[in-house]
């Protein structure tokens, strides 16, 4: 049995999500690029902020016959709260402890998450009265309220900084987010047991007990039955191709070979089921259906995908249809 | 209303398994309640399953799951991302329409893998509050310290919860988390996430389940007790936690009456309460006194496994059910921060 | 079809385009779901319970986002659900949502199906780099393209088919003004000599990448009763799903496919799909795909497809019209898709699809679904009569 296998994993979109806010959302957050919080007074006279673009109760749409936006807050109370004492690196907006709240600025009905920078986990507590700190160089964004402080009695928040507008600002529409998530992910028992056959020039797939159908590189399981494919059967490493196209796509992977190359599947001899490969060694006008391949392996095995390079022609007679129509 | 009743339950959950991924954890779960059901593989009417693409950092996750049934002959096939409570829920309605008679029902997951609660935070508003990173536990955290607030409930009250569950979870050979724990110890734990504690906070865990549920004559042909889907109802909430009382369940409340849990004893109470505060606020929105026992599994402070957790808790009433150990019970599954949406079921014996 | 009648009282769609900046995500779908509150004559208050569907999370970078969509679709305090069948997901949504009603639960149901891929990148949507997979990563074009080289290897096709699709269906969207695509020149010269990008699939024989939402209400028989607009019945639904891969799987012409229109046919009565329907909306989001669907859901004989094809029966003036609307080659936010093909069927039958109605003799129209590796299938008949 192979040893458990994790590899990290990264999910994020490079640059980060482009968000189009539509006109509530955008009204919001350009009074935040100007120093402001707004919220819309509904017509039954409810004040929510930040305004959502529909009504929470009725779901109709804030600006609406009758509703307004106006300015609220500064000032606010905070509703409740929590101490982040560990805060999250890269991620959460303050690099110290703070605390997370649920701020109901003054003059509206309901309450906006944000963070308090206060000294302690003593400091916070609910009631308290905060005001925004804004950052100087603001773009329209919900941090562009760098955190909210505590204010004293009779103490007077500190205005922002004027923003001074760019030739031709307009509104804002868009905000981009960034969301990096980090993993530790398991190959599973089937899949490091075939990497680690990659590593010894062997293709190791899996049958279910009950079944003379050999899986190579599976996940696991005997799809059509679903037991696990326990016992292992080493597959050779030719077979034929099945069926295939010419990408002539750039960029589409890291590993990807210059422009047009040739992903093929491939039924490896000895196994039930096709993967995609990579063809090399012949030109790309020349892969048919029914050609013969072998794996190249790379100089240097290693248990993972490098150790098979790609697939090349054997030179044998091409597979007669009959013998892989059934796998198409 | 057909007569529909759960007839097998399956689970597993550990901390963390590196050595399987989750087609293979699924495999000896399926494989279980499929056999426990008495019902083949190629008889049953429907699969429905419930899982998140983002516990397994990537699209389509859920398309491996599929390998774990043997979906061949082509099956009736259909998921929700959401937690399998709600797989059930659609496969029930399923049966109600008579289109089919029975269903496999599933859900998988694993936490171990990424950040679970920062994976949470992108449940969150895009615009107002992704971006600042408010961590599940940090959302959850929020509402505890709403709660203890207006119900003048204490630190020591969430404690009992948690002290409850381990003790409870030691019958639970699933449970992550279980032992001879008293409200004085946790209380000795350092506050984590002000006001909770680690014992206040679920454990990671990886873990899949599955029940079967069949239609009346063929649920009674295969099993002697099956634990009868009385009601089901599930309701949702506004999203923003600033527009909601967090000190309250109500769409608990709404889907509780809805299922008329109060039309009977209620023997036994599962709550997908995954923090200690969550019981308290879910125990009053469905009008629970002292004397219902709940989460005798431990709940998911003892066990965890995301996607599959409210799903357990409608196996844990119905296994006690179908083995005669209680006569009616009520289960709940939740979905996105603070208790935003709620399903109640109501399940009965003969 | 089990239970009771679903009558779908009310259609609306977005505007698809590329990118819908001009609007939020809950925007996006807020404009599907007015449309077709308003052509249903209904308010957010008669709803009972909304269905959303759409594809992977990822897209957007929301994770389960009807939890942030409760508010703006009028959901609170009801019963919501969010459905993911990959591909078909706009289909089996509908099915989720049609279930409802079937099964007596509810008595008017909102659906919605979208997707705002512009937010990130369809193409990196769906092709994730994950570690264990094999690096070799061909785009999802470069999955498709390998089976339709075998279906024309299986047909002996000539190489021109796909183009046809790809001109016909383009040409059929300009009568459509929802659709994202129009492409008022083109012909089959210029799908020829359009960049080849996975042979034999050229640039114009793939769909687009659109933003996009799609929604209906359904009703019982009471509610269709009382409707004052025009009523689409639902006269069967089915689904069906098989492995992605297994021993001896065919997946140039999938079982899971034929067992779905096996199923749906037997509901409907439909013995004879070609003349038993005045149209179909297909899920084709590569041109071949449409001599491959007529011959997997029974249109023709194995091997047949293409000739149906280059006849021009699936043309709008042909005897069988297939995507009247422009279908997905002409617009694709792909969580909705489904959706869109399910809408437009029902559209047909109502008689309310504008300057691309077709001609109802029947009065039966067919919606089709399909996603992941040719796996999953989410289909429906729906019919301008009660079944």
């Amino acid at each position: 049995m192979a040893d458990p296998l994790v590899m990290p994993h990264v999910l994020e979109y490079p640059g980060g999500y482009t968000r189009s806010v539509g006109p509530v959302i955008g009204r919001f957050l350009t009074g935040l690029r100007d120093g402001r919080i707004e919220a819309v007074k509904l017509a039954d006279g409810r004040v929510l902020v930040p305004p959502t673009e529909y009504d929470p109760s009725t779901s109709a749409e804030v600006e609406a016959e009758g509703s307004h936006w106006i300015e609220v807050g500064p000032r606010g109370t905070v509703q409740t709260y929590t101490w982040v004492a560990e805060p999250r690196a890269g991620k959460h907006p303050l690099t110290k402890p703070f605390a997370f709240a649920l701020i109901r600025p003054d003059g509206a009905d309901t309450a906006l998450l944000h963070v308090v920078d206060c000294q302690s986990a003593d400091a916070i507590r609910i009631g308290l009265r905060v005001a925004p700190r804004w950052k100087n160089e603001r773009t329209g964004h919900i941090t562009d309220i760098e955190a909210f402080v505590p204010l004293g009695d009779g103490e007077e928040p500190e205005p922002p900084a004027v923003h001074p507008p760019a030739e031709d600002e307009q509104p804002v529409t868009g905000i981009t987010v960034e969301t990096r998530l980090e993993y530790r992910l398991t190959a599973g028992e089937a899949t490091a047991r075939y990497l680690e056959g990659l590593g010894q020039g062997k293709i190791i797939g899996g049958r279910a007990p009950d079944s003379s159908d050999v899986y190579a590189a599976s996940r696991g399981t005997d799809p059509i039955s679903g037991q696990a494919t326990t016992v292992e059967v080493e597959v050779q490493s030719s077979g034929v191709v099945t069926t295939f196209c010419v990408v002539n796509i750039p960029g589409l992977s890291e590993l990807a070979p210059e422009i047009p190359y040739v992903s093929a599947q491939i039924l490896l001899d000895g196994a039930n089921n096709t993967f995609f490969g990579l063809i090399r060694g012949v030109e790309v006008d020349d892969v048919h259906m029914g050609m013969r391949v072998k794996a190249k392996w790379a100089d240097e095995l290693k248990p993972d995908h490098t150790s098979i390079l790609w697939w090349e022609p054997t030179g044998e007679p091409d597979e007669e249809y009959e013998r892989y129509k059934d796998y198409l | 209303m057909r007569d529909v009743g759960i007839v097998s339950f399956a689970q597993t959950a550990v901390a963390r398994d590196d050595r399987h991924n989750e087609t293979e954890m699924l495999v000896p779960t399926i494989q279980a309640a499929i056999k426990q059901s008495g019902i083949a593989k190629d008889d049953l009417g429907f699969v429905c399953s419930g899982s998140l693409d983002y516990l397994q950092g990537g699209p389509f996750a859920f398309v491996s799951g599929l390998d774990a049934v043997g979906s061949w002959p082509p099956m009736r096939e259909s998921h929700v991302e959401m937690d399998a409570a709600w797989a059930l829920y659609e496969a029930w309605v399923g049966i109600q329409s008579g289109e089919f008679e029975s269903a496999l029902v599933y859900g998988f997951g694993k936490s171990s893998p990424g950040d679970l609660h920062e994976i949470m935070t992108l449940q969150t508003d895009p615009y107002y509050m992704v971006p600042l990173w408010p961590s599940m536990v940090d959302m959850a955290a929020l509402q505890a310290r709403a709660y203890l607030d207006a119900s003048g409930k204490e630190e020591s009250d969430l404690a009992d919860v948690a002290a409850r569950s381990q003790r409870n979870a030691k019958s639970n050979p699933y449970a992550i988390r279980s032992g001879d724990l008293d409200a004085k110890q946790v209380l000795a734990q350092p506050v984590t996430h002000d006001p909770l504690r680690d014992a206040d906070i679920p454990p990671i865990t990886d873990g899949t389940a599955a029940v079967v549920i069949a239609a009346g004559d063929l649920a009674r042909s295969v099993c002697e007790r099956p634990a009868w889907i009385r009601a089901l109802d599930h309701r949702i909430e506004a999203h923003a936690l600033g527009v909601r009382d967090l000190a309250t369940s109500d769409s608990t409340t709404i889907a509780g009456e809805r299922a008329g849990v109060h039309d009977g004893d209620i023997d036994v109470a599962e709550l997908h309460a995954q923090f200690s505060h969550e019981e308290l606020i879910l125990a009053e929105a469905l009008g629970l006194d002292g004397d219902t026992v709940i989460n005798p599994s431990g709940g998911p402070l003892a066990s965890n496994p995301v996607m599959s957790a409210g799903l357990i808790r409608m196996g844990e009433v119905a296994r006690r059910i179908i083995a005669g150990e209680a006569q009616r019970g009520i289960a709940h599954a939740t979905s996105g921060p603070c208790l935003q949406q709620n399903l109640v079921c109501v399940l009965e014996g003969n | 079809m089990a239970g009771n009648r679903v009558a779908v009282v009310g259609i609306g769609q977005t505007q698809h385009r590329a990118a819908r900046k001009d609007v939020s995500m809950a925007g996006l779908v807020r404009e599907a779901a007015v449309e077709a509150l308003e052509d249903a004559g209904m308010t957010w208050s008669d709803i009972d319970a909304v269905v959303v569907g759409k594809a992977p999370d990822m897209f957007e970078g929301v994770a389960m986002p009807e939890l942030y969509l409760a508010d703006a679709l009028g959901a609170v305090g009801k019963p919501m659900m969010r459905v993911h069948t990959a591909g078909s997901v706009g289909g089996s949504t509908s099915i989720v949502a049609a279930k409802l009603v079937a099964a007596g639960i509810h008595e008017r149901v909102l659906t919605v199906a979208y997707e705002k891929q512009s937010e990130s990148n369809a193409t990196w949507g769906l092709s994730v780099p994950m570690p264990f997979q094999a690096p070799l990563v061909a785009g999802a074009g470069g999955y498709f393209a390998p089976l339709i080289r075998a279906y024309m290897y299986r047909s002996g096709a000539p190489r021109h088919i796909g183009h046809l699709v790809a001109v016909k269906d383009r040409l059929a969207a300009l009568r459509n003004p929802k659709a994202h695509l129009h492409l008022p020149d083109i012909d089959l010269k210029t799908v020829e000599e359009s960049f080849l990008l996975w042979d034999p699939l050229r640039y114009l024989d793939v769909c687009p990448s659109s933003d996009g939402a799609m929604a209906m209400v359904m009703g019982s028989e009471k509610v269709g009763d009382a409707s004052e607009g025009a009523v689409a019945w639902v006269h069967g639904m089915a689904m069906r799903s098989e492995p992605t891969m297994f021993a001896r799987r065919d997946q140039v012409n999938p079982q899971a496919g034929k067992d779905c229109a096996k199923d749906l046919y037997a509901q409907a009565g439909i013995t004879d799909p070609r003349n038993d329907f005045d149209c179909a909306e297909v899920y084709v989001p590569f041109s071949w795909y449409e001599p491959m669907w007529l011959e997997n859901l029974g249109f023709c004989d194995d091997g047949d497809g293409w000739k149906l094809t280059e006849a021009g029966a699936t043309a709008p003036d042909g005897d069988i019209p297939w995507n009247p609307s422009g279908g997905v080659l002409s617009s694709n936010p792909i969580g909705a898709s489904g959706m869109v093909r399910f809408g437009e069927a029902a559209q047909q039958v109502r008689g309310r699809a504008g300057d691309y109605q077709v001609e109802l003799k029947t009065g039966k129209a067919l919606g089709h679904a399909y996603g992941g590796g040719s796996q999953f299938y989410s289909m429906w008949v729906v019919g301008s009569e009660k079944p």
